[in-house]
């Protein structure tokens, strides 16, 4: 449903599923819902950590044509991000993003940018000029 | 296609290393708590047993094919920075042996892999401080009772190391003074592949 969205998907990552889960909330209340949006955090335990399996599962539901922004807190939840988005394969991996850019602003930025229809380079752009 | 003894080294290396891990898990575990966030242990415990759940399946396939698969496993199930590193280690082993004999040439490559994957280089007190001296090793044709002992000796070598990378490098020099959890896993893992290897006798 979302891959027919024309806007950019936004994924948040965070090691805290609470985290992720609250920034999505924020992001869907501040921003509506023009963009398809998904979130991954806390390891199969349920605990603190991040792991590639939910990231690729949370890049699969915001899917977009137009690309995919991801928004990650710690080292690791990069590290897995990274490993998620090349195990979508050739084809599509090219199409998503890890911004460099704070998790909460950055997803924030980035999600009403994307809604307005902004290209996916638009979208990390916005983001990323939240970091120094 | 696939010969018995095959079947019989995949088995045995899936099974030496979750021996291991299952051994050492809370000792893991601890070494993070003092640096990390407490879980290598039993992250690795739970990459491990979700190997030793797909045997079957595995031990039926080449070796290239083996590896690789035992890496998406290990990515998919281990969770942590150490799922994509153990992961992109094996998988590129696999990969890399797919095409290339030489033993030594696979590892190198694979661990640069594993070095981008992490952004990380010697030094920076991870399990590249071990892999990079295994290779070495592996390249000088050391015996596997050599390379395991290395292993060890290198993953101790840790200790002093200041964390440039992972979650122990918001520690900065605080990380000074402890064995990082990832060499020492990847150090148990070498010995106890070394270990079982040795035993199956001269291939």
């Amino acid at each position: 449903m979302n891959s027919k969205s024309a806007n950019v998907g936004i994924v948040i990552v965070s090691h805290s599923p609470l985290v992720a889960e609250g920034t999505a909330d924020m992001v869907r209340q501040m921003v509506g819902d023009g963009v398809p949006l998904a979130w991954a955090g806390g390891n199969a335990d349920g605990g603190l950590g991040t792991n590639s399996g939910s990231i690729l599962a949370a890049i699969e539901r915001a899917w977009s044509d137009a690309g995919v922004a991801v928004f990650v807190d710690l080292g690791g939840a990069e590290t897995n991000s990274e490993m998620a988005i090349e195990m979508l394969g050739q084809a599509r991996s090219g199409r998503v993003v890890i911004c460099n850019a704070p998790l909460v602003e950055g997803a924030v930025m980035a999600a009403a940018e994307a809604s307005g229809g902004a290209a996916l380079a638009r979208v990390v752009a916005t983001a990323e000029e939240l970091s120094p | 296609m696939v010969v018995p003894a095959n079947a019989a080294l995949i088995g045995g290396l899936i099974e030496a290393c979750r021996q291991t891990i299952a051994a050492n898990a809370d000792h893991l575990s601890e070494l993070d708590r003092a640096i990390g966030d407490g879980d290598h242990g039993t992250n690795m415990r739970r990459g491990s047993e979700a190997v030793y759940a797909e045997r079957d399946r595995l031990v039926h396939l080449p070796m290239p094919k083996a590896l690789e698969e035992i890496g998406l496993t290990l990515v998919m199930s281990i969770g942590g920075a150490a799922g994509p590193l153990y992961g992109t280690l094996l998988m590129e082993i696999g990969r890399q042996m797919a095409g290339d004999a030489d033993f030594a040439r696979v590892l190198e490559r694979a661990i640069d892999a594993v070095a981008r994957r992490g952004r990380a280089s010697a030094g920076d007190k991870t399990l590249l401080d071990v892999l990079y001296p295994v290779h070495a090793e592996v390249v000088r044709r050391a015996g596997l009772a050599g390379i395991a002992e290395e292993a060890e000796r290198a993953a101790s070598l840790t200790f002093a190391m200041k964390a440039m990378r992972g979650r122990a490098a918001f520690l900065g020099e605080r990380s000074i003074g402890h064995v990082d959890p990832g060499a020492k896993s990847c150090a148990l893992l070498t010995a106890a592949i070394c270990r079982f290897l040795e035993e199956q006798g001269p291939a």
